[in-house]
């Protein structure tokens, strides 16, 4: 699906990516981590044509830049940073449904789905809106139409829990009916989305350091009940749970709630940041 | 056609939503507005009165002004759009990057040039209404002469936003283009060149070449056929081009101009990184 040849790109005497070379096969859903300036936005600008560069890039044998509405036809992308644009939300929608000819009511279904309640910010100007809302519409544009290649740089990073479990479901769905789909997930660190992957590849300075499988038994729609007892309670701890939506008992003694397969690690990550207030913790995964 | 549409669309709503707008919007209609209460239509001066009058003091303020606000406008909103991160999500959408540049070219052609167009034809109604005689030959004349030089700094401003990457220096090499061509009017430099003698052919070569000169002539050739508020170098012009043929190239040229510039830029911008 994806060819990647010896792949270079220098701004100003400074190597970004150095002689980059990757095959990705049909199915595959791949983390690109590493650190800032490691090179990931750059590789991904180059996979959308954005960017020229040394070496090869070919997705479906054609080139990004020579072919773009073939190419960029079969790809469906998520930036990190959502663009300032004043244009209503749903201008914004028809324009992308339009140049890709696809059912705008389909990307709004999509960002409906995640939680964006698209007939009140259908007239508000797109920069207008919250940082996880602006996230919500950009996925709903991106997996709202039909594609081969997903490109999502830091997707889930301002959703919450639930939001999150939805994406979750929505991409284990696609994953479903277009098993052939290709994901390219970035992030800065692997645990943000290894549940969604099954290869990582790290980058480091502009080269490839890591390539490998992933093995995860994490069905992305599984969802895990979750207790949490606290010998007393606590203000920090019983903001962060409640950020997850957990609920405590009348004592605020044992917080219980609902986290999504996918999100196991980072819930980990959450509680672990409090695990000397912590004096029992259980996940089960519900059904099991 | 149909992406080039959808893109010169979203300009021009992008455009609509933009402070910048209301500002330019507010100035080219102010002023013409300005004209009006202030009585111009019925002073007479050289021999000029009524809606000829108005149209020939509102075209001359213009020249001025509309190349800067075209320019600076131009390249703020294009290369501004790049570096916020505009141009990264919008082209990873399926757009062909003619569409792309030609329709956002022919968005802001329609938003900078309506407000102009809007403003003198009112003021045509306007004086219809008051019993002016309407000078038509004239007044659609100048609607083209506009639509000319608007389109020609147009073209200059998306070749200047291709060139460069921030929009700080977009801005300030927008600026020092308009400069220099306002310092080669015939008001400034190159009545200097005149004054201290120096050949006349490369006075009259830069006098053709420089867009806002060439505006500035076409709009006096027009109200005045003997250009006999131009002196001697009247009889250059009548005599290389007559009236007619002056006219059609004070059309032609700019618009030529800023075709080329914008071909220019958009074989730039295809060639290189687009965010």
């Amino acid at each position: 699906m994806i060819h990647l040849e010896q792949v270079s790109k220098t701004f100003r005497r400074r190597r970004v990516l150095d002689g980059v070379s990757l095959d990705i096969g049909a199915g595959t859903r791949i983390a690109l981590v590493g650190s800032n300036g490691a090179g990931k936005t750059t590789l991904i600008r180059c996979l959308l044509g954005e960017y020229t560069c040394d070496g090869g890039v070919s997705i479906d044998g054609m080139d990004p830049r020579s072919h773009r509405r073939e190419v960029l036809g079969k790809v469906g992308f998520v930036p990190q940073l959502p663009p300032p644009l004043k244009m209503p939300v749903g201008d914004l929608v028809r324009f992308a449904a339009g140049v890709a000819e696809a059912d705008p009511a389909r990307m709004e279904e999509v960002a409906g789905r995640l939680g964006l309640d698209m007939d009140t910010v259908c007239r508000q100007a797109f920069v207008k809106l919250s940082g996880g809302q602006k996230q919500k519409l950009l996925i709903g544009i991106a997996l709202g139409r039909d594609t081969g290649l997903l490109i999502m740089d830091e997707p889930a990073a301002n959703l919450d829990p639930e939001s999150r479990r939805v994406f979750f479901n929505i991409l284990a769905e696609r994953e479903r009916e277009a098993p052939e789909t290709v994901m390219i997930v970035s992030s800065h660190r692997l645990d943000e989305v290894a549940p969604l992957v099954n290869r990582v590849i790290e980058l480091d300075r502009g080269q490839v350091v890591l390539d490998d499988r992933v093995e995860d038994a994490v069905d992305l729609t599984a969802s895990l009940v979750c207790t949490v007892d606290v010998p007393r309670p606590d203000e920090a701890l019983a903001k962060a749970l409640g950020e997850w939506k957990f609920e405590a008992d009348a004592g605020g003694l044992r917080w219980q709630g609902a986290v999504a397969g996918p999100d196991r690690l980072r819930f980990l990550g959450t509680v672990s940041r409090y695990a000397g207030l912590i004096s029992g913790l259980t996940m089960t995964e519900a059904g099991k | 056609m149909k992406n080039l549409w959808l893109t010169a669309k979203l300009d021009i709503a992008e455009s609509f939503r933009a402070r910048w707008f209301l500002i330019y919007a507010l100035i080219f209609g102010g002023v013409l507005v300005a004209l009006l209460v202030t009585g111009l239509t019925e002073s007479r001066i050289m021999g000029f009165t009524g809606l000829s009058r108005l149209l020939l003091t509102y075209i001359q303020i213009c020249v001025a002004i509309l190349p800067v606000f075209i320019l600076i406008t131009t390249v703020r909103s294009v290369a501004g759009d790049r570096e916020a991160g505009v141009f990264e999500y919008l082209l990873s959408l399926p757009v062909a990057l003619a569409a792309w540049y030609w329709g956002k070219m022919a968005g802001r052609f329609l938003v900078i040039f309506s407000p102009v167009v809007l403003a003198i034809t009112l003021a045509a109604v306007w004086a219809a209404l008051r019993g002016f005689g309407v000078p038509w030959a004239e007044f659609l004349f100048s609607i083209v002469l506009l639509l000319s030089l608007s389109w020609c700094f147009l073209g200059i401003g998306m070749l200047i936003s291709t060139l460069t990457r921030s929009p700080d220096v977009a801005q300030g090499s927008a600026f020092m283009v308009w400069l220099v061509l306002l310092l080669f009017l015939d008001l400034v430099f190159l009545g200097l060149m005149i004054q201290e003698q120096m050949p006349a052919e490369s006075i009259v070569g830069i006098a053709l070449a420089n867009p806002m000169q060439v505006f500035r002539t076409a709009t006096m050739v027009l109200f005045d056929p003997q250009l006999m508020m131009m002196g001697p170098a009247a009889y250059v012009i009548l005599d290389a081009f007559g009236r007619a043929g002056y006219l059609v190239f004070g059309i032609l040229y700019p618009f030529a101009l800023g075709t080329v510039a914008a071909g220019l830029g958009f074989v730039i911008f295809r060639r290189g990184d687009l965010p």
